[in-house]
């Protein structure tokens, strides 16, 4: 059924943001911490726990993949609540630090994808001597 | 008549809300597919717009809450406020499966770690040139340039103003659309043409629509390779930002 998936999701969300609310308690920050991400690593494993048992039909997938496909559009609603006249007297500072942050990592992707296959080659020398 | 009409729109207001934005949507991917033939996404041209009609309504109603303060479209306000955000982004975590996460090996998880913590740092010393120097401004523009989700939802858990809020988005916003419009043009120069650079590329800048359109103009067959990356980067993203950077930004400018 699809709801089975959307109360997965549900469940996933709930228990996150109860980790984050007990997380910000627990170091005193006034907030929730990370919850967001604790329930997205919540739902990886347990649909691939899911997964492996067989226990998740077409349906079920669907009640989590609508929510998936509705997440631009819920981002389009968020933009569309925000206070732009406010952030405009700052207007520099996001396209500087949007600039900014896409150069610095475009430029190191070559490097970062050399350490993995170093690392991979170093590897495969070491398996042939031993 | 007309007042019979706007009254159901503002007693229904949440699907008022899924309306007008399933319009905005519409324009947008018309806009994208008639002037730039797909090369500037849909989705980037929506949440343009989308700011857009955040600061009409802003300067016509002088409120702080964009769309969200015309009582007619008060239900776009709910339908991007925190409960239902928080639930569509975890469920895009549903598309990355362990296994090929692995895969990506010892360069999918640095880039993943680099990504993040690099456009942080670059986001937070821009923001503090501008004057933003208090730790939760830092960290709110900081976790923007990581991506226009992780921004504000560091910013909602620690506390940001919304004008430093709508920086975050606005400077997510341009990288999203840099990536975008500007990867097809150096693919070539990062050699991106395999599932592994895509991995890393996914990895490294993270911003989902971003990397999607840029994957699809280049080769539709590396989406899949670099959306599951991007996918963890927000997530990761989400996780880092208000823990870990958050602290490590307070401890460094007090």
């Amino acid at each position: 059924m699809t709801i089975y998936g959307t109360g997965l999701l549900a469940a996933c969300v709930l228990a996150g943001l109860i980790v984050g609310d007990f997380l910000g308690a627990a170091i005193g920050v006034k907030a929730n911490v990370g919850g967001v991400g604790f329930a997205m690593l919540l739902l990886i494993f347990s649909s691939e726990y899911l997964r492996k048992h067989n226990l998740l039909p077409q349906p079920t997938k669907e009640g989590v993949q609508f929510w998936s496909a509705i997440y631009i559009p819920v981002v389009v609603a968020m933009a569309a609540q925000q206070n732009v006249v406010a952030a405009l007297k700052g207007g520099p500072a996001a396209v500087l630090a949007g600039v900014l942050a896409v150069v610095v990592c475009f430029a190191l992707i070559p490097l970062v994808e050399r350490i993995g296959k170093e690392d991979a080659s170093s590897f495969r020398t070491q398996v042939v001597t031993e | 008549m007309e007042k019979l009409i706007v009254d159901v729109l503002v007693k229904n207001g949440l699907l008022t809300g899924f309306a007008v934005v399933a319009l905005t949507m519409m324009v947008s991917y018309w806009l994208s597919a008639k002037f730039t033939r797909g090369r500037l996404h849909g989705s980037a041209i929506a949440i343009m717009l989308g700011l857009g009609l955040a600061y009409v309504s802003g300067v016509l109603t002088g409120g702080q809450k964009g769309v969200a303060d015309v009582p007619m479209l008060a239900g776009v306000g709910f339908m991007g406020g925190a409960m239902i955000r928080d639930f569509a982004i975890t469920a895009t975590a549903f598309g990355v499966h362990l296994s090929e996460i692995r895969k990506a090996g010892l360069s999918g998880i640095v880039s993943l770690f680099a990504g993040v913590v690099l456009s942080f740092v670059v986001g937070a010393a821009v923001a503090a040139a501008f004057g933003y120097d208090d730790a939760v401004s830092m960290a709110t523009i900081g976790a923007g340039a990581v991506t226009y989700i992780v921004g504000p939802v560091t910013g909602a858990a620690i506390g940001a103003s919304s004008d430093v809020m709508a920086l975050s988005i606005a400077a997510g916003l341009v990288k999203s659309i840099l990536v975008m419009v500007g990867t097809p043009f150096f693919a070539r120069s990062i050699h991106l043409d395999n599932p592994r650079t895509a991995m890393v590329f996914g990895g490294m800048m993270g911003t989902t629509s971003g990397v999607c359109g840029a994957l699809a103009a280049i080769d539709p067959k590396l989406v899949p390779y670099g959306a599951m990356t991007s996918t963890f980067y927000t997530g990761l993203g989400c996780l880092m930002g208000p823990s870990v950077l958050f602290l490590a930004t307070q401890a460094l400018v007090g």
